[in-house]
């Protein structure tokens, strides 16, 4: 067999979907991937081929003029980078040089382009600068674009994929990734792109293992190379040995059989030993994923995150596309309730056409309910949506990145002018619509019983709470060690603000990464959270896990965790009350198959 | 070097912030193809076809760098000026 000739390598990259696949690989072509193929053009037929070229260009430059000319006047400022695409299409060294190289080698188009590109973006490449480096994308686009005219959209078609593979890309945009059919891939793996890329999320709600971010995945695997996907510990081995296939497929068949166990009750409610239900919720970010909250027994959606319909795109979604996607989740929801989280566009996800490029620091910068209260429009559209969607169902409204009590006064008097225009217009919503705010900010945890006053939920985003209140960027490689969840000060800020709930009678949610690991519920409990929100595939582990616990016990529990000093002596303390426990629900802490089950994406919260 | 071929190139120093970058790169272009004959950006003894975004990218010109702009025939003249002039300006950014 010829997966033993080479030797086994392991690729790490970020696990964005859950579950091990093995098969074969099929790249997927971008530049650089075989198939563009290349043949032989007569001298007489020379003329005709440059002709196909030119139209090919032509057509790829009318189109991206059409872009330009249709994008409202106010973005124009924001789209030069499209005019630096049209400039390109027609220079020397890509346009003319591809037909130079047709006219010398008496080759086809594709083949030319290519093989000019390949030069091109070689030249770059090796260039120090980074912003230099970073335009030999724009040149593969633009190339890209002719590419597809040339060879009539074949390219990317990946909805022709005849066999079951593993799919190996560098990127896959929107566009292609909604190609995907489920029983055409076994897994997928791409060299760019993390959690909260399109691909991750698509994958997710697909069940389909994957691994992103390998950097140089394309590059090590080739066409029918046999590759394992471990999508639960983020890891990729091309040609592995004998000994590791028998090891994975074992690996695989107890993944599947656990999840069967865990799933099997996880229609049923989430109640505790002593008779307390908890809500389990949904953490969502497209509309399709609704399909997969309700597989997987999800009590309703704690946080529909809305960016994603603002990215990928040149202008901001009119109301009327908003209100379409807010409804449709609403209405396949009810009675169900379902928590919209306004606009939080920061920096990672950035909009090219409304964010400053050279803000230093984004994540402290203009983002969330920042950014809506200093552009109303925008704000005023997305509250009308959501308002609209409310008369369909039951809808919550969420503001993200409040840090004073100021912003939550603003965004509520915004949408009582909203709901009032609305009134007046005579349209349909729900006029009780709760309101809620995102404690993600440390000054609004501390200031959580001024908060109270003004609104019905909080809901504790604890990504970002413990990333600005240890001070650690998690990506950071440095100190990303320092990130944690348990530690002391984390817990005694959820503390407070529960307290702060349960004495104010307002709900306190966790929509953070935290509310889908098994380990921190004991703690949740104990603090007297009952709502927990988090990504679809978390919530079958998180309910059985709930029905083996006793809140009345996690109550007494919780004051020796309140001494602790650290987070290994919380660590200690919580092993040793609750390791059994966690141990049966097939939650292993250390390493193995089990690990990181809950594998989700949370990064943007 | 005599004076006809002084006449015919310019050492300029790049202002703006970001240097020779895309966008930049694209303002000497629109202004090149009005020229009759070939016009250069040389760098570092490295010479690029200024009609060539890509070309010109490929010189790596950060902000402070000293540029010689060549023109080759007078006729010319004009559009060695108006570039001399736009990268002097820093490309009005």
């Amino acid at each position: 067999m010829d997966h033993t000739d080479e030797k086994e390598v392991r690729l790490k990259g970020i696990n964005v979907s859950p579950g091990i696949c093995i098969g074969k690989a099929y790249l997927v072509g971008k530049e650089g991937v075989d198939v563009v193929n290349k043949y032989y053009i007569s001298q007489d037929n020379l003329q005709n081929e440059i002709k196909r070229f030119k139209s090919a260009v032509k057509r790829a430059k009318d189109k991206l003029q059409e872009i330009i000319e249709t994008t409202p006047e106010e973005l124009r400022q924001h789209i030069h980078i499209l005019e630096t695409h049209k400039v390109l299409y027609k220079d020397k060294m890509l346009y003319g040089r591809t037909i130079e190289t047709m006219e010398k080698e008496l080759v086809n188009a594709e083949w030319a382009l290519k093989q000019v590109v390949s030069n091109v973006k070689r030249m770059f490449d090796n260039m120090t600068d980074p912003y230099l480096q970073g335009r030999a994308a724009d040149i593969v686009q633009v190339s890209e674009s002719i590419m597809q005219n040339l060879m009539g959209a074949k390219a990317l078609d990946i909805g022709a994929i005849r066999k079951r593979v593993i799919l190996v890309a560098s990127d896959l945009s929107p566009a292609e990734t909604s190609q995907i059919q489920l029983e055409k891939i076994k897994g997928l793996i791409t060299d760019l792109g993390g959690k909260t890329s399109h691909t991750g999320i698509i994958a997710r709600s697909l069940e389909i293992p994957a691994v992103l971010g390998l950097e140089r995945a394309t590059h090590l695997i080739k066409n029918d190379d046999i590759v394992i996907v471990d999508g639960t510990a983020g890891c990729v081995i091309v040609h592995p040995t004998d000994q590791t296939l028998v090891e994975f497929e074992e690996r695989q068949s107890n993944y599947e059989r656990y999840k069967a166990v865990i799933s099997r009750h996880s229609h049923l409610p989430a109640e505790t030993v002593d008779g307390i239900k908890l809500e389990v919720l949904a953490n969502i970010e497209l509309p399709e994923e609704v399909v997969s909250v309700i597989n997987y027994g999800g009590d309703g959606i704690g946080l529909y995150r809305t960016e994603f319909q603002y990215l990928s795109r040149l202008q901001f979604p009119d109301e009327h596309e908003l209100f379409d996607n807010y409804k449709d989740v609403v209405e396949v929801m009810a009675p169900r309730s379902v928590t919209i989280r306004t606009l939080d566009i920061s920096g990672e996800k950035g909009l090219s056409y409304a964010s400053d490029p050279d803000e230093k620091n984004p994540v402290l910068g203009l983002r969330g309910i920042r950014y809506c209260l200093k552009n109303p429009d925008v704000f005023k559209t997305q509250l009308r949506a959501i308002l609209r969607a409310s008369a369909y169902g039951r809808v919550r409204i969420l503001f993200p990145m409040i840090s004073r009590h100021e912003e939550v006064l603003a965004a509520k008097k915004l949408l009582a002018n909203t709901a009032d225009s609305l009134d007046k217009e005579g349209i349909d919503f729900d006029d009780n619509i709760e309101v809620g705010i995102m404690i993600e900010v440390p000054s609004a945890a501390i200031m959580a019983d001024v908060m109270a006053k003004d609104i019905d939920f909080f809901s504790i985003g604890t990504n970002d709470l413990i990333q600005y209140s240890l001070a650690v960027d998690r990506v950071n490689r440095q100190v990303s060690h320092l990130y944690q969840s348990l530690n002391p000060a984390i817990i005694r800020m959820i503390k407070h603000v529960a307290d702060v709930a349960k004495n104010n009678n307002v709900e306190a949610c966790i929509c953070g990464e935290m509310a889908s690991d098994p380990m921190n519920l004991p703690i949740l409990l104990g603090l007297g959270i009952d709502r927990l929100s988090m990504n679809p595939q978390s919530i079958p582990i998180i309910k059985k896990t709930i029905r083996s616990l006793n809140v009345k016990d996690t109550g007494l529990f919780i004051t020796d965790i309140l001494k602790e000093t650290s987070e290994t002596g919380v660590m200690k303390i919580l092993m040793g009350a609750y390791g059994n426990i966690l141990q049966d629900t097939g939650y292993k802490h250390d390493k193995g198959v089990l690990t990181n089950l809950s594998t989700g994406g949370e990064n943007s919260i | 070097m005599n004076d006809s071929e002084n006449e015919l190139s310019r050492r300029v120093i790049i202002a703006n912030e970001l240097g020779l970058h895309a966008r930049s790169a694209s303002k000497i272009v629109k202004l090149v193809q009005n020229a009759k004959f070939n016009v250069w950006i040389i760098k570092d003894g490295k010479k690029a076809d200024a009609s060539s975004i890509i070309d010109i990218l490929t010189l790596a010109s950060p902000k402070g760098s000293t540029i010689t702009v060549k023109i080759d025939d007078r006729s010319d003249l004009e559009i060695l000026n108006n570039l001399v002039q736009l990268i002097e300006n820093g490309f009005g950014e």
